[in-house]
């Protein structure tokens, strides 16, 4: 059996709590608050607690999901990938690249952000980019 | 925030105002109930008397909206008891006298009346405020989230610098962030009028300066759309692909009717998230990511902590980090993006972001950073305008006319409404709501009414009742309290099949774009 901890940071509100996510044989098993955290020096909030049960829920998305004949149904990531490049070079080469719009995100990462905001700025050519900061 | 969460512990005076601190950051709260242990003095103003509230030396439940005339009359009373800190008004501030002009024609009277609040109540906040030695300001959504949430700001600032209480430990003005990256979403640019660490789109140096980096000829200079000019601009034929990551516009956005009929009538909505959310279902294409347990990265927490996650488990499924899904569609798209690891894009970052330009990922081992941390020796910045140092230079005075919300209540919508949080679930409740313990905790929405409301329509505790405003209407139960005023009703915002964002009004403020989630006019009845 594979035991391992993993010190990462909350994904709930803007805390910003840090806690060691437990796993066993690539399983999220518990969290434990961390004690050295100049934030939550080793106290959680019930939904720090509880951070690691949605993660591997079955109702996580597990593949790629295209619109065909008004239904949704799961596809490969190239077709996905393709999809979206393809509708996204017509919307631009019709309307311009004010046409398109980006919602990045306050949940994921600022790495995830940066490059969403690059990929609009950059590429698109637009700065329709924003995020719920105002909800 | 302006200052660290810490300095909160040794704070003598902590002033809430429209944060549901205990309930919506609890780790924020611990260190307040600390400060109460070392003798604080606690001041929280609400229209709903929220749990922090219960152990307030002053408890203030003035009227949905009437911020600005609470504020107002806190600082007359100041400035009619000398209570200011003239030295630092003279030595750090601008256009102190236009300030003083208009609170000095203040009458408290009215704005006892116009906040259903006692004057004597005004004054003792006032006076625990202006005279610590050291007093916090804490405030969240209840303040921003209204046609005139600009206004509540600089009104909250006014009153940090008439008594001097920023720039020094312990004191200043300080916004709980509501989300785990909102901070960084906004260091990062995710919005419309600025690149990372709050550069410009329309500043040429800026704009040449990620060009160049990015090896494009041009950036577009002209401020993009905020989320409701996109929303109204699906409706004008003016955008027509939409590109949502890791948000649910459906739940979490105002008059949600309006919402779905902008998204289905987007000829290309895109959606990357790791559930099939209410705004997912609508998609043209859905791009499974992965959450912060599988990927390695930083977030920026409420105090400007920047800080690790790191991946403990594998990608469920066929889920990519997002990060990967992004370069994938760019290089799918022909502009070319080569990373292999999101440090490798962090450096790019603090190549870029002057802010950040001495963190690393070395660097972040430990306790992480709060920015500005400009070079690779700086220590970090614990709390903001040291010595009256501001931003711009002088702390600029904002004279503020009270302006009432945006919908008010008549015959036809007579009660008052109000939404948050509840301590088990968390924003659109996609996380929370698939956790098997938080489910069971708080497994379906509600509504927060006055025991003479609910008598008046006939409901026990546990009814069903519906629920309408001018924009849609929704079912849902009641829970009687006396933590909402007569006249007043709350209900949390988490519940998909009781959207309590089909009511909410979408009216916005000027300058910020932020909807009026926090007050609204409803009718109810029962079932």
């Amino acid at each position: 059996m594979e035991y391992k901890t993993t010190l990462t940071t909350c994904t709930y509100c803007g805390c910003g709590c840090n806690f060691y996510l437990e796993t066993l044989d690539g399983k999220l098993t518990n969290t434990i608050p961390c004690k050295t955290s100049p934030v939550n020096e080793g106290k959680l909030c019930i939904k720090g607690w509880n951070v690691h049960q949605f993660v591997q829920n079955d109702r996580r998305l597990k593949k790629p999901l295209l619109r065909k004949g008004g239904e949704l149904v799961e596809v490969e990531w190239e077709e996905a990938l393709a999809y979206t490049a393809d509708r996204l070079k017509a919307v631009t080469a019709e309307k311009g690249g004010d046409a398109v719009g980006f919602l990045a995100s306050a949940k994921v990462t600022n790495e995830e952000n940066y490059l969403l905001q690059k990929f609009a700025r950059a590429a698109i050519g637009t700065n329709n980019v924003d995020h719920c900061a105002r909800l | 925030m302006t200052n660290g969460v810490a300095e909160l512990e040794n704070t003598d005076t902590i002033f809430i105002i429209g944060s549901n601190t205990a309930t919506a950051h609890p780790l924020v709260a611990t260190r307040i109930f600390r400060a109460l242990e070392k003798g604080a003095k606690l001041v929280v103003a609400d229209p709903r008397k929220n749990q922090i509230a219960e152990f307030a030396d002053l408890y203030l439940q003035h009227k949905p909206g009437s911020d600005v005339t609470l504020l107002n009359g806190m600082m007359k009373v100041i400035l009619d008891q000398g209570l200011q800190d003239q030295a630092f008004i003279d030595a750090n501030t601008e256009e102190f006298d236009g300030f003083k002009a208009l609170i000095d024609g203040v009458d408290l009277d009215a704005c006892a009346a116009a906040t259903g609040l006692t004057v004597d109540g005004i004054e003792q906040a006032a006076a625990l405020y202006a005279k610590a030695g050291t007093a916090s300001i804490v405030y969240c959504m209840g303040i921003t989230q209204h046609t005139n949430g600009v206004d509540n700001v600089k009104s909250l600032a006014n009153l940090s610098m008439v008594t001097g209480n920023i720039g020094r430990e312990s004191t200043g003005v300080n916004p709980l962030r509501g989300q785990n990256n909102v901070q960084g979403a906004c260091d990062m640019g995710g919005l419309p009028n600025v690149l990372t660490g709050y550069q410009p789109v329309t500043l040429g140096a800026a704009s040449k300066k990620f060009a160049d980096a990015w090896g494009v000829d041009e950036l577009p200079t002209q401020i993009g759309l905020t989320i409701p000019e996109m929303l109204s601009g699906i409706e004008e034929e003016k955008v027509h692909a939409l590109w949502v990551m890791g948000e649910n516009p459906v739940v979490s956005d105002p008059d949600a009717d309006h919402v779905v009929k902008a998204l289905e009538k987007v000829d290309l909505l895109i959606v990357q998230d790791i559930f099939l959310t209410p705004t997912a279902r609508l998609a043209d294409v859905v791009l499974p990511g992965c959450s912060f347990a599988e990927k390695d990265g930083t977030f920026v927490n409420t105090e400007r902590r920047i800080t690790r996650v790191r991946k403990a488990v594998e990608p469920v499924g066929e889920s990519k980090a997002d990060w990967e899904i992004i370069r994938d569609v760019s290089n799918a798209f022909g502009f070319e993006m080569a990373y292999d690891s999101p440090e490798e894009i962090f450096t790019e970052i603090a190549e870029l972001t002057p802010s950040y330009g001495g963190v690393s990922y070395g660097r972040l081992e430990g306790d992480g950073i709060q920015w500005p941390c400009p070079t690779p020796e700086h220590p970090g910045t614990p709390f903001l305008h040291k010595d009256g140092r501001f931003t711009r230079g002088k702390g600029l005075f904002h004279a503020i006319e009270y302006k009432g919300p945006a919908e008010v209540v008549d015959a036809e919508y007579p009660l008052w409404m109000t939404t948050g949080r509840v301590y088990a679930h968390y924003h659109t409740g996609t996380m929370t709501r698939n956790s098997v313990a938080l489910d069971r905790e708080i497994p379906e929405g509600f509504l927060e009414i006055h025991p003479e409301d609910a008598a008046a329509i006939g409901v026990c505790d546990g009814h069903r009742v519906r629920l309408a405003s001018r924009r849609g209407e929704i079912e849902t139960r009641v829970s009687i309290t006396e933590r909402v005023e007569k006249g007043v009703v709350f209900m949390p915002f988490h519940f998909e099949e009781a959207n309590v964002n089909k009511l909410t009004n979408p009216s916005f403020d000027p300058i910020a774009k932020i909807p009026e989630l926090k007050v609204c006019a409803v009718a109810v009845e029962k079932i």
